[in-house]
């Protein structure tokens, strides 16, 4: 079991923070304008320094923590020994024809996902626009982050994530449907946690950090009681969240949890550099990676738009927690290029110059480009890659646009796992309400049990929602 | 006189407090330059700068525990709570330390705070979006709860929260922040934050309700009307204290009272004025007071919101049911927690008043 980090971790105490300009913002306003100069300073040292090329939006008083990258903007792949020990897997240029051949197709899985997710993403802002859709969170942007993080997992790992992981999800094996039943509003969660390992999203921001790593300390109870076999790796927890997730106390309490727990979760930080009209400046005065420090594990931050970078970081600490190394907090530094959600208008609140600068940073651009150069990618495997993401949009709008309100009684099936005496007595009673009505509805149902209700009321909803309701 | 909607008076009434008095502060997430998601404080970080209307970092327990610290030290700090399901995070600060802190240090210290919260449903919102948590607050002696329905309420009653020297939790019914009406800036004696209104005249129900719900019991006054039922309507506007007196006089002269809130019926404030208008006004009633309410349940997603949310319809069956005009809903045997299926009559089946399980 390897004890030491296979990551690198954030600086040490032996390399303290330097202060930035020797002043610390005195309001958030002045963050703000802090955050600007500093991000201004960091793309001159771009042009200088190939390493260190990558955005950094944080104020700059951890700028010692560096952002791991594989791929430059343009797709050039940089030598890592470090991280190429985590895509040994993906060479397109190995000698055996095997390897190859594998490297290849895994390359291009990446890509489709990528691609069939900023397809759907597209789709459902679309959805929301023509009213199909009550509101969606686009992740646009957001593509390598999630399908860099989320190709890395394991089946039997388990995911707990926010609003916007639409394509984690998908990796995951969640149907396309099932992405926008609750945005549609027709339920409040879209899948079987259980059968996909990934739990209904969460909304408080934060909260499903403690409950990846509940689950992670769950795992460890079933190696002790022999549930579950450490040989063969740890299953682990992961939590996605944002950069203002950062801010709350669950999370930090999950980081308290999980660490000295030694507990095998995955902390998952997209930092897509805004919280709604919040910048991540307001979040944090040091790089989000070098909270973990301070928690006592290690800290990555990673260039949220190379997909190979992401992928890497992630096996990396997947193969740590695996072996009892206990949690990992990685950043991935990456960026909200739509709205927040399709209810916001970041205008009020943002440059179009800085939307314009990260356009140029695209992750599936970069890796485009980056395959391309390697003979991975064709014209013809490109529109085969859009021709899957066109279906997959038009099977997403169709399921989209196919799904009925639900039954009026259905309200009543699972508040409670065990039947409960009082809330049967409110279903027969708005049963009995909407009988009054006269249309035949509800009266049956609202005498049957649990579930029978619903299901039989099914058929006539519509009329019964217009008829009773208005 | 100005015209306004409830969301520009609330952020005129927020403009005043701060003219008025430096010690003001608002607080909270996307709050000052985005001006908060429901536009309310809009430009007065422009106006006040950024140490008085303050982005705070996502925290709420952060948010109201520094608030805590700023009104220790002479502060009147006006929080948002970004919508009602987001304030649970900020229970403990709340309950263990803004309600507790006056009795606690024997009156020495004095909190007034004011958390702002957008509230309940009817909007087609996602999850956490449409909460009705007035019960859990008006249950927690030391904090005054009030909800607002109407654009002067909005402007009046903020201004009166915020010159409270108590801790005020401020409700916001979403589903009325565009609604317009007249607003006199500089009302001469206002209402008392603390009292109900009677908003609508009538002689035979007492209706009682507030925020988001008040407008549909005047609706529901109306179309009684229509009906030959006169219907007085109390938008009770404070709901701790409760203003039990204007309530308890109303119902003397109805004899019969409805409430309804947006909320489950389980230990909801409808409770709480049924049970004192029973004690006050036992000899008077002519029926027991009958609820309105929505369904013991976490809220519904939103194309079944319909269904939980008193609407028109139900507030006229309640109207009806105190009336004894409908007959009563009578489950055809009190079902055991084993047995729910025992539940309920079928539909047609006969009623009787032996039923007496009711
Ligand atoms: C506890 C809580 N407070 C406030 C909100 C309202 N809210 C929803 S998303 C959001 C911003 C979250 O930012 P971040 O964590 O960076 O995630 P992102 O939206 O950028 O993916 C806020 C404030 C919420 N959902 N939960
Ligand atoms: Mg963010």
């Amino acid at each position: 079991m390897p004890s030491e980090p296979a990551v690198r971790t954030g600086p040490t105490a032996a390399t303290p923070p330097k202060a930035q300009n020797g002043h610390r913002a005195a309001t958030p306003r002045d963050a703000r304008a802090d955050r600007k100069n500093v991000a201004h300073d960091v793309r001159k040292d771009v042009r200088e320094d190939e390493r260190t090329d990558v955005p950094r939006q944080d104020p700059g008083d951890g700028a010692s923590t560096p952002t791991l990258r594989v791929l430059t903007e343009d797709g050039t792949r940089l030598p890592d020994p470090e991280l190429d020990r985590w895509l040994a897997d993906l060479d397109p240029a190995a000698p055996d024809d095997g390897a190859r051949e594998t490297a290849r197709t895994t390359l291009l899985r990446l890509f489709e996902d990528m691609v069939v997710a900023r397809r759907i993403d597209a789709e459902a802002t679309a959805l929301q626009r023509q009213g199909e859709l009550a509101l969606w969170p686009p992740l646009l942007g957001q593509e390598a982050a999630q399908v860099g993080s989320a190709r890395a997992l394991r089946d039997d790992d388990f995911v707990f994530s926010s609003y916007r992981e639409h394509a984690v999800a998908r990796v995951r094996g969640a149907e396309l449907v099932d992405l926008v039943r609750v945005w549609r509003g027709v339920a409040v969660s879209g899948w079987d946690p259980y059968a996909i390992g990934m739990a209904s999203p969460q909304v408080i921001i934060g909260a499903q950090t403690l409950h990846a790593t509940g689950w992670a300390m769950g795992v460890q109870n079933d190696v002790d009681a022999g549930r579950v076999d450490a040989s063969a790796g740890l299953p682990v927890g992961v939590a996605y969240f944002g950069d203002g997730a950062m801010s709350q106390g669950d999370v930090n309490e999950a980081f308290v949890f999980a660490s000295t727990y030694r507990s095998p979760v995955l902390f998952f930080c997209q930092n897509n550099q805004w919280a709604i009209s919040e910048p991540v400046a307001l979040q944090s005065r040091v790089p989000l990676a070098e909270r973990a420090r301070g928690f006592g594990m290690p800290g990555v931050r990673v260039d949220g738009n190379d997909v190979l970078a992401v992928l890497a970081v992630t096996r990396a600490a997947l193969d740590r927690a695996r072996h009892d190394g206990g949690p990992t907090l990685i950043e991935a530094v990456t960026y909200r290029m739509g709205p927040h959600t399709t209810a916001d208008d970041p205008k009020r609140y943002r440059d179009a110059a800085e939307v314009e600068e990260w356009t140029g940073r695209d992750p599936l651009a970069r890796f485009e480009a980056y395959l391309r150069s390697v003979g991975v990618l064709d014209d013809a495997e490109a529109a085969r890659v859009q021709g899957v993401a066109d279906a997959a949009a038009a099977e997403l709008r169709a399921g989209c646009v196919a799904l009925t309100d639900p039954p009026p009684l259905s309200l009543f099936d699972h508040v409670y796992a065990e039947p409960h005496h009082a809330l049967e007595r409110e279903r027969a009673e708005y049963a009995h309400y909407l009988e009054s009505f006269g249309d035949g509805e509800g009266g049956d149902d609202g005498a049957g049990g649990p579930g029978a209700a619903g299901d039989r009321a099914a058929s006539g909803t519509g009329t019964t929602a217009t008829g009773v309701a208005r | 006189m100005s015209t306004l909607t409830v969301a520009k008076a609330l952020g005129a009434g927020l403009r005043r407090a701060m003219t008025d008095d430096d010690r003001v502060v608002v607080m909270g997430e996307d709050v000052g330059r985005l001006g908060g998601v429901y536009r309310v404080t809009d430009g007065l970080q422009a106006e006040f700068g950024p140490r008085r209307v303050l982005d705070t970092p996502l925290a709420e327990s952060g948010i109201i525990g520094t608030a805590v610290g700023l009104a220790y030290r002479g502060y009147r700090p006006v929080c948002e709570i970004q919508f009602d399901g987001f304030v649970f995070v900020a229970f403990d600060q709340i309950l263990s330390q803004l309600a507790k802190m006056h009795a606690r240090t024997g009156g020495k210290v004095r909190l007034p705070i004011t958390i702002r919260i957008p509230v309940g449903g009817g909007i087609g919102a996602a999850e956490h979006h449409s909460e009705s948590p007035e019960a859990l607050f008006a249950h927690v002696a030391g904090l005054r709860v009030v909800s607002v329905a109407n654009p002067q309420d909005a402007y009046t009653v903020l201004r009166q929260a915020v010159a409270c020297d108590d801790p005020v939790i401020f409700f916001e019914p979403k589903r009325r922040y565009h609604l317009k009406g007249e607003v006199d800036l500089d009302p001469v004696e206002p209402l008392p934050m603390d009292r109900a209104r009677v908003v609508r005249e009538g002689h035979d129900v007492t209706l009682v309700t507030w925020g988001g719900l008040v407008g549909t019991a005047l609706d529901a006054a109306v179309a009684a009307s229509d009906d030959g039922v006169s219907v007085e309507v109390i938008d009770l506007r404070s709901l701790s204290p409760v203003d039990h007196d204007t309530v308890a006089s109303s119902v003397r002269k109805t004899g019969r009272v409805v409430v309804t809130h947006e909320a489950p019926r389980q230990a909801g404030l409808g409770a709480e004025i049924a049970a004192t208008v029973t004690d006050r006004c036992f000899e008077y009633l002519e029926a027991a007071p009958v609820r309105v309410t929505g369904h013991g349940m976490p809220y519904p997603p939103a194309k079944l919101e319909g269904h939980y949310l008193p609407d028109l319809d139900r507030i006229l069956d309640g109207v009806d049911r105190v009336l004894g005009r409908v007959e009563p809903f009578v489950p055809r045997a009190v079902p055991d927690a084993g047995s729910p299926g025992e539940a309920g009559g079928p539909a047609g089946s006969v009623r009787t008043a032996e039923a007496v399980a009711r």
